[in-house]
């Protein structure tokens, strides 16, 4: 019966791609195959053909990751729109359209929960909100994240999905690096776990500070991982990037990773580290 | 040029007029209207300068007449040693880093440096630091800590290095680790914003308990033209842009990203590099003299509490339990 209900599908052009669609049937982004939908869906929204990985929103993170009874907190965090930003439209549009097309109220979820019975604080990044963009309400929600994970001293899980810093919050967005970093020095010091984990897309502001900070990073396949865009690189060069250039392989290869995880592999892979390190 | 960079063109007619009559040997009559003239541009100047937009601000952070960190460690610090390299990989030009005496009192220098000439600006990557710098900048930092010396540093970059050796090295983690050490480093640390705060590339070496900006400068998460060109898809809607993204002086100050407002001379502190440097001296020795009193135990308390800060409940974010 879920095929008939179309209705709900207001995703804009730009944030679908890679996002499953409606329909009995998804054609896979990468190997073109036709997948049933059904298929997809138990296979954690990974192609069974080839293993490509689709985009997920922050709440199907939660629920992959966690256990049964994960809890959001700080949900009600909301942008108040400091600088009054407008471009082609104004940004208070953008934050109403977004919060009515996701589940959220900014482009992150926190939550306390348990991966396999092993208590954490995890942070999952919500793309389809302004591409993930991090603002002042991301800054405080992760912060917040990591001062629960320092008073509770449970691991902290943070995974990045995210095009980096918001510009219609302008400074105060570059700020939230800052901010967050300076919590992640504290738990850094008091030796409590930090997990990141980078998944299709990762740049910007948000590499540049919390995402490239785990004790262990972890990436999911073939996520484009970097700080600058692969568009910018390429007009300050002047050449085209070599194939595969800033995915998740080629950033393991230079040692900026620790391991490429299989999303079926996750959450087993997720709480062996925990069990490691904590 | 464009209309919006037109602002100093009377500035400069005035100029070229008083140089004019310069280049004749004068006369009481000449000497007089000279005078005159140099009153008349002081006084546009400051007419001007007192109502410069975002956009015009960028383009007076930009002038390449504008001094650079070495121009600062020349003026207002002693016996400046610089210092090479990141151990890793190379030393990195964007980035100067070294010891020096200010006043008597030793410290550490850290800042991007620019260059003049096409040569100079080759050689300096137009400020844009690479990994190597980054890592320079913390590894001198960290000596700092050791050996008990404040910090200052100088911000002026259009952003760290966006290319293809950077990433492979690790852009993104070099930033990213700079931020999280500089946080708790127990000495004081004074960041000086002095023309272009480029982004994560000007934020890297930005984590201080003050953060001063000069009048003229700019801060942002994007060059105008980069977030034009993303969200107008239009690079020639940077004005606009630049408006938009309150990327001046004023605006961080109110938002708590600045603490002070460095005065520049009329006409910028490149028409008078000696009185920027007079008016820089003045903030850096209270500022130093303010942070030495602090016990060090609660240093790295206050800088945190200082960026914990950004980004207020109830102002830039509010708590909508219901929803
Ligand atoms: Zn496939």
């Amino acid at each position: 019966m879920a095929w008939f209900r179309r209705e709900q599908t207001s995703l804009p052009r730009g944030q679908q791609e890679s996002r499953v669609p409606e329909g009995l049937y998804v054609k896979c982004d990468s190997c073109k195959e036709l997948i049933y939908r059904k298929d997809l869906a138990e296979n954690l929204q990974v192609c069974p053909k080839c293993s490509f990985h689709f985009r997920i929103s922050a709440r199907e993170r939660l629920d992959l990751l966690c256990d049964p009874g994960w809890e959001e907190f700080d949900r009600g965090l909301v942008s108040t729109d400091p600088l009054q930003f407008k471009d082609t439209k104004p940004y208070a549009g953008r934050l109403k359209d977004s919060k009515a097309k996701t589940d959220a109220l900014d482009a992150v979820m926190t939550a306390a929960g348990a991966v396999s019975s092993l208590p954490v604080v995890v942070a999952a990044m919500e793309y389809g909100f302004i591409g993930g963009s991090m603002g002042v309400v991301v800054g405080e929600k992760v912060t917040r994240a990591v001062e629960r994970a320092l008073e509770s001293r449970h691991p902290l899980i943070v995974v990045s999905c995210s095009g980096g810093a918001r510009m219609m919050e302008g400074t105060l967005s570059l700020m939230q690096m800052a901010k967050i970093s300076a919590a992640l020095a504290r738990l850094h010091e008091a030796r409590i776990p930090f997990l990141s984990l980078m998944t299709d897309p990762t740049t910007g502001g948000v590499t540049a500070s919390y995402a490239m900070l785990g004790d262990l990073n972890l990436a999911e396949p073939g996520a484009l991982i970097g700080f600058a865009g692969p568009r910018v690189i390429e007009q300050t060069i002047r050449q085209k990037l070599p194939e595969g250039f800033q995915r998740s392989e080629f950033l393991l290869q230079h040692g900026m990773i620790d391991l490429v995880v299989d999303r079926r592999e996750l959450k087993e892979t997720v709480a062996r580290c925990l069990r490691l390190l904590g | 040029m464009a209309a919006d960079g037109d602002f100093e063109a009377p500035l400069r007619d005035l100029e070229k007029r008083i140089e004019e009559l310069a280049a004749y040997p004068g006369d009481a009559a000449k000497e007089a209207e000279a005078a005159r003239l140099r009153r008349e541009l002081d006084q546009q100047r400051r007419a001007v300068f007192s109502k410069l937009t975002p956009w015009q601000k960028t383009k007076v952070a930009r002038h390449p007449d504008r001094p650079y960190t070495l121009d600062y460690v020349e003026a207002l610090f002693t016996e400046f040693t610089e210092v090479h390299g990141d151990r890793r990989f190379a030393d990195d030009p964007a980035l100067v880093c070294g010891f020096a005496f200010y006043k008597g009192r030793p410290v550490a220098v850290v800042g991007h440096q620019k260059g003049r000439d096409t040569k100079q600006k080759i050689y300096r990557n137009f400020g844009m630091p690479k990994p190597e710098g980054y890592r320079k900048a913390l590894r001198v930092m960290q000596l700092a800590a050791k050996f008990g010396r404040p910090i200052v540093t100088f911000v002026d970059t259009p952003g760290a290095y966006p290319g293809l050796d950077a990433e492979e090295r690790g852009q993104a983690e070099a930033i990213a680790v700079n931020l999280r050490e500089m946080a708790p480093l127990p000495v004081p640390i004074i960041v000086n914003v002095t023309g272009e705060g480029g982004s994560g590339g000007a934020l890297a070496i930005a984590v201080g308990d003050r953060v001063n900006m000069l009048e003229h400068s700019v801060y942002s998460v994007i060059s105008p033209e980069g977030c034009a060109s993303i969200l107008w898809r239009d690079a020639g809607r940077a004005e606009q842009a630049a408006d938009a993204m309150k990327i001046t002086a004023d605006h961080l100050k109110g938002f708590g990203i600045v603490d002070e407002i460095v005065p520049e001379p009329p006409g910028g502190a490149n028409v008078d590099p000696e009185a920027q440097f007079r008016s820089l001296d003045r903030v850096l020795e209270a500022q130093l003299a303010e942070l030495s009193a602090v016990p060090t135990a609660s240093l790295a308390d206050s800088r945190y509490e200082k960026f914990r800060r950004m980004g207020r409940l109830g102002q830039e974010f509010k708590d909508v339990p219901s929803a």
